[in-house]
C-alpha cells in the first residue's frame, strides 16, 4: 500500500526528527557551559548584567559559556533540574529549591550584601502609611502586592513577617487583595502607580531603581526594612566537575569571587562576591516549612 | 404512543445562560486595580500606530512558524491515524479527549520539566492537543463522508485499504480546508508559548508589553497580523510539503541540553507521583489514609475554589460574547454594513480574532490590574469576533424576498430569527474553547484553575499541578458533553460550528 507507507514515513520522519536532535546534541565533545538566572528585575538588566558575566567566565574557565534567559522563578529552577543549565543565579528561597531537587549541587558564592539581605516595604503616598521601625501592623486590610511567587524578599520573607505580625492569619486574610507582581521592578511601579497600597521588594532593585531614576519619592517611599536573612547566590550542579575536569567547581568559584570590575558588579547592585556554602541557607528552609512554600 | 418531553426552545436555553451569567457577575471581581488604565491604554495604541519594525527579531517570526508547522504536521499525522480507530474505540476516543482538553500551555509547562526549553517542548506542547483534536474532527470528517464506495468493496478488504481507496478520496478536500485552518491556530499557539520562554514572538512581546516598548509591541503585532492575514497566500496544499522541509532547518539553535533520560525518570517516577505515594508501600492502608489527607485540601482549597472562578468566567464571557456577536457581525453583512462599511468590519474582525485570547488577556490584565473582567473582555472580545464573522457570512448568503424590510426591523425580525439556532451553535461550540482559555488565565493571576497550577509549579509541588490540570481536563470533559447534549436536544448539532467549514450556501 503506497499510501500507508508514505503516511507512515511522513509520521516516523517527523518522530525521529524530534529523536534525532535529542540524541545528536547530546554527543557533542565538549558542551557549553550553560547559565541562567531568576528574571528578578527589569529584562535589560538582566541582559547586561548576564551577558557581561558570560563574557568574563569564558575567558576565565576556557570553556564556551552562554546565557540563557527565562520568564519565570520557577523555569529557571527547571532548567536547573533537568540539567539545560549548570550554574545559576538564583535567590535564596529558588536555591533551596534547586539543591533540594538535585543532589550534590552547590551554593558557591553570594554578593556581598547578600549575607545579610532585606526586604522594604513600600507603600504609595496616599495611602497614609508612615516609616515605622516595628513590623507596620497599620498595613493591615490594605491593597498588597508580593513580588513573583517564589521570591524569596518579595514572598517567602515578606509573607513570614506578615505571618509573624498577625499570629493565626495567612496574607489573604490579612489584606483587602494580595497579588503577584511577577518581579520587583514591576511591584514598585505597582505600588508607585497606585494600584496596590502596600507592596514588597527586594532592597538592592529598589536602589538600583532608585538610581536609575524610576522611583518617584513624591509617590512611593519604604515604611519599613526587615530584619536581615541570607539571599541571592550561584549554584552550581554537582556533576560539572565530571564534564568539565576535575577541579571545574572551584576553579568556577574562584572567578566568581575574583569578579573586581565595577562594570560586571554594578548590574547586580553588590560590591563583590564571596564564597558561601549551603548550610548558609539553612534558616530559608525552616521559613519555607513554616509559611507551607516546602513539604 | 409515548408523549415526548417537552425539549427547551432557544429562548429557555439564551434565557438560562444569561440569568447563569448575571448570577456570575454578582460574585466575579471586578475591580480595575490599576489607576491610569486610559493612560496605558493611549500609550499602547501610540506604540500601535508608530511601530518600532527594526527592533523586531527577524528569527523569532522564522521559530514561530517553524513551532507552528512542525507541531501542527505532527498533530495532524498522529490525529489521521487516531481517525481511522476513533469511531470504534472507546479507550482512543478517550485518550483524543485527554489530549484536548488540556491546554497547549499546560502542556509546555509540563514538557519542559523533561526537554527544557527546546525545540521539541515547543513542536510537543502544539503536537499533542493538536492530535486530540484533529482525530476528533478527522474522524467527523470521514463518518459524515458518502458511504457510496465503500459499499461496493469486496468482502474482506482490510480496514487501511478500505481507508485509503473508499474513504480518503471523499474526505480528502475538508480535512485539507481544516488542517491548513489549524496551521493558522497553531501558529497563535505557538506565539504564545514565547510568553512562558521558548523563542517565538511572543517571548518578545511579552518582553516588551512588560517593560512597557510598546512601539515594539506594536510592530510585533503588526507583524504577526500580517503572517496571519496573508496566510492564504503561502499557507497552501503545494506549500506544506516545503515549509514541512524548511523547518526542521529553521528550528532555533539548542542552548543547553536537558538531560532527556534522566529527566523522564524522575518526571514520572518521582515528581509527578503525589508525595505521600512516593517510596511508600502501596499495600498498607495508612499510605491511602495519607493520601487522602493530602488531596482533600488540594478538592477544597484549590479544585473547587478554582473550578467555580473558572466556570464562573466563561459563563460571563460566553454571553458576553453572544451580545458582542449580535452587536458585531451586521459590520460584515451586505445588507447592513453596505459595500463601503464590510470591508473594513471585515479586518476589524479579522485583526480581533487574530490576536491571541491569552495574549489580549496578558494586554488587559496589564492595563487594569487582575480581576476578572480584562479576562472577561479579551475572551469576549475574541470569541465575539469569530462569532461575528461566522454569523456575516451567513447572513450574507440568507436568501431575502425581494420586499425584505431594512435596517433594525431586517435585523431584529428577519436576520436573527433565522439565524439563532446558527447562532447557538457556534455559542455552544465555543463554550468549551473559552473555558480551556478561562482556566489558562489563571496564570496570568485571575483565580481561576490556573492560578492554583501556576502556584503549585512555583513551589515546585508537580504531583499537584497534574492533579489540578487532571481536574481542569476534567472539567473541559464535562462541558464538552453538555454542549453536545444541549445541541443536540435543540436539534443544532448538524449545523456548521468550525471555522474552517464550507462557506454557507444561499439557498
Amino acid at each position: 500500500m503506497p499510501g500507508l507507507g508514505r503516511l507512515g514515513r511522513f509520521a516516523l520522519g517527523l518522530v525521529s526528527l524530534a529523536l534525532g536532535t535529542a540524541a545528536q546534541a547530546q554527543e557533542k565533545p565538549v558542551p557549553p557551559l550553560v547559565f541562567t538566572g531568576i528574571p528578578d528585575q527589569d529584562e535589560s538588566r538582566l541582559v547586561e548584567r548576564f551577558g557581561k558575566v558570560a563574557t568574563y567566565l569564558e575567558g576565565k574557565l576556557g570553556v564556551p559559556v552562554r546565557y540563557i534567559p527565562v520568564k519565570s522563578y520557577p523555569a529557571a529552577v527547571t532548567a536547573f533540574t533537568n540539567g539545560q543549565v549548570q550554574l545559576a543565579w538564583f535567590g535564596g528561597f529558588t536555591g533551596v529549591q534547586a539543591r533540594r531537587a538535585v543532589p550534590g549541587s552547590q551554593a558557591i558564592a553570594q554578593g556581598a550584601e547578600d549575607a545579610a539581605f532585606k526586604t522594604y516595604l513600600i507603600a504609595h503616598a496616599g495611602s497614609g502609611l508612615e516609616p515605622t521601625k516595628d513590623f507596620p501592623k497599620a498595613i493591615a486590610e490594605k491593597t498588597f502586592t508580593f513580588g513573583a511567587r517564589a521570591s524569596t524578599s518579595g514572598r517567602l520573607m515578606p509573607e513570614y513577617f506578615i505571618r509573624q505580625a498577625f499570629p493565626g492569619k495567612n496574607p489573604d486574610q490579612v489584606f483587602a487583595r494580595v497579588g503577584f507582581s511577577g518581579d520587583h521592578s514591576r511591584t514598585i511601579q505597582l505600588v508607585q502607580s497606585g494600584a496596590f497600597a502596600v507592596g514588597a521588594v527586594d532592597y538592592s532593585v529598589w536602589d538600583l531603581d532608585t538610581k536609575a531614576g524610576k522611583v518617584d519619592p513624591k509617590a512611593v517611599s519604604v515604611i519599613w526594612e526587615s530584619p536581615t536573612f541570607p539571599d541571592y547566590q550561584w549554584t552550581v550542579r554537582g556533576d560539572v566537575d565530571l564534564t568539565y575536569g576535575a577541579g571545574f567547581t572551584e576553579k568556577l568559584k574562584g572567578a566568581l569571587v575574583g569578579v573586581t570590575d565595577p562594570a560586571i558588579l554594578e548590574p547586580f547592585g553588590r560590591s563583590k562576591f564571596i564564597p558561601v556554602t549551603n548550610a548558609a541557607y539553612e534558616p530559608l528552609v525552616e521559613v519555607g516549612r513554616s509559611t507551607g512554600l516546602l513539604d | 404512543m409515548q408523549l415526548a418531553r417537552p425539549r427547551p426552545g432557544y429562548a429557555a436555553v439564551s434565557r438560562w445562560f444569561l440569568a447563569a451569567a448575571l448570577a456570575g457577575l454578582l460574585v466575579a471581581d471586578l475591580h480595575v486595580t490599576t489607576l491610569h488604565p486610559w493612560a496605558d491604554l493611549a500609550r499602547l495604541l501610540d506604540g500601535l500606530a508608530r511601530p518600532d519594525f527594526p527592533s523586531v527579531e527577524g528569527w523569532s517570526v522564522v521559530y514561530t512558524v517553524a513551532f507552528a508547522v512542525l507541531g501542527v504536521g505532527l498533530g495532524a499525522g498522529s490525529g489521521l491515524l487516531l481517525a481511522i480507530p476513533f469511531a470504534r474505540s472507546r479507550t482512543i476516543r478517550l485518550a483524543c479527549a485527554g489530549l484536548r482538553a488540556v491546554h497547549e500551555l499546560f502542556w509546555a509547562l509540563l514538557l519542559m520539566q523533561v526537554f527544557g526549553l527546546s525545540a521539541t517542548t515547543g513542536m510537543l506542547a502544539i503536537a499533542l492537543p493538536y492530535a486530540g483534536i484533529c482525530a476528533k474532527v478527522y474522524a467527523e470528517i470521514i463518518e459524515e463522508a458518502d458511504l457510496a464506495a465503500i459499499r461496493v468493496l469486496p468482502v474482506g478488504t482490510g480496514t487501511v485499504s478500505a481507508f485509503l481507496y473508499a474513504r480518503l478520496p471523499e474526505v480528502a478536500g475538508r480535512m485539507r480546508d481544516y488542517t491548513l485552518y489549524r496551521l493558522e491556530c497553531g501558529l497563535r499557539s505557538s506565539l504564545v508559548l514565547g510568553f512562558i520562554g521558548l523563542p517565538t514572538m511572543g517571548f518578545y512581546l511579552e518582553s516588551a508589553f512588560r517593560q512597557g516598548r510598546y512601539a515594539e509591541a506594536g510592530a510585533l503585532l503588526l507583524v504577526f497580523y500580517a503572517l496571519i492575514g496573508t496566510r492564504r497566500l503561502w499557507i497552501r496544499g503545494w506549500t506544506v510539503p516545503l515549509l514541512l522541509a524548511a523547518a526542521p532547518l529553521a528550528l532555533p539553535p539548542a542552548i543547553g541540553n536537558a538531560a532527556i533520560s534522566a529527566s523522564l525518570a524522575r518526571f514520572l517516577g518521582h515528581d509527578i507521583v503525589p508525595t505521600p505515594l512516593r517510596g511508600a508501600a502501596l499495600a498498607e492502608p495508612e499510605t491511602w489514609a495519607r493520601l487522602w489527607s493530602w488531596l482533600r485540601p488540594i478538592l477544597t482549597d484549590q479544585i473547587l475554589p478554582g473550578t467555580i472562578q473558572t466556570l464562573i468566567l466563561a459563563q460571563i464571557a460566553l454571553a458576553a460574547t453572544a451580545l458582542g456577536a449580535l452587536v458585531l457581525f451586521p459590520l460584515t453583512a451586505k445588507r447592513f454594513a453596505g459595500p463601503l462599511g464590510r470591508p473594513l468590519g471585515r479586518v476589524l474582525l479579522v485583526v480581533v480574532r487574530s490576536t491571541p485570547e491569552y495574549m489580549l488577556a496578558y494586554v488587559c490584565l496589564q492595563l487594569l490590574g487582575p480581576s476578572m473582567l480584562p479576562a472577561i473582555l479579551a475572551l469576549a472580545l475574541h470569541n465575539a469576533g469569530i462569532v461575528a464573522y461566522l454569523m456575516g457570512r451567513h447572513a450574507d448568503a440568507i436568501p431575502y424576498r425581494a420586499d425584505a424590510p431594512r435596517g433594525l426591523n431586517l435585523y431584529a425580525y428577519e436576520t436573527v430569527p433565522r439565524l439563532y439556532g446558527q447562532f447557538l451553535a457556534y455559542l455552544l461550540y465555543r463554550w468549551e474553547l473559552i473555558l480551556r482559555e478561562s482556566a489558562i488565565f489563571g496564570i496570568l493571576g485571575v483565580t481561576t484553575l490556573g492560578f492554583y497550577v501556576d502556584a503549585a509549579i512555583s513551589e515546585l509541588r508537580l504531583d499537584v499541578a497534574v492533579v489540578l490540570i487532571a481536574a481542569t481536563a476534567l472539567v473541559t470533559v464535562a462541558v464538552d458533553a453538555l454542549s453536545r447534549g444541549l445541541r443536540r436536544s435543540l436539534r443544532i448539532d448538524t449545523l456548521p460550528t468550525r471555522l474552517s467549514g464550507p462557506a454557507p450556501v444561499a439557498g
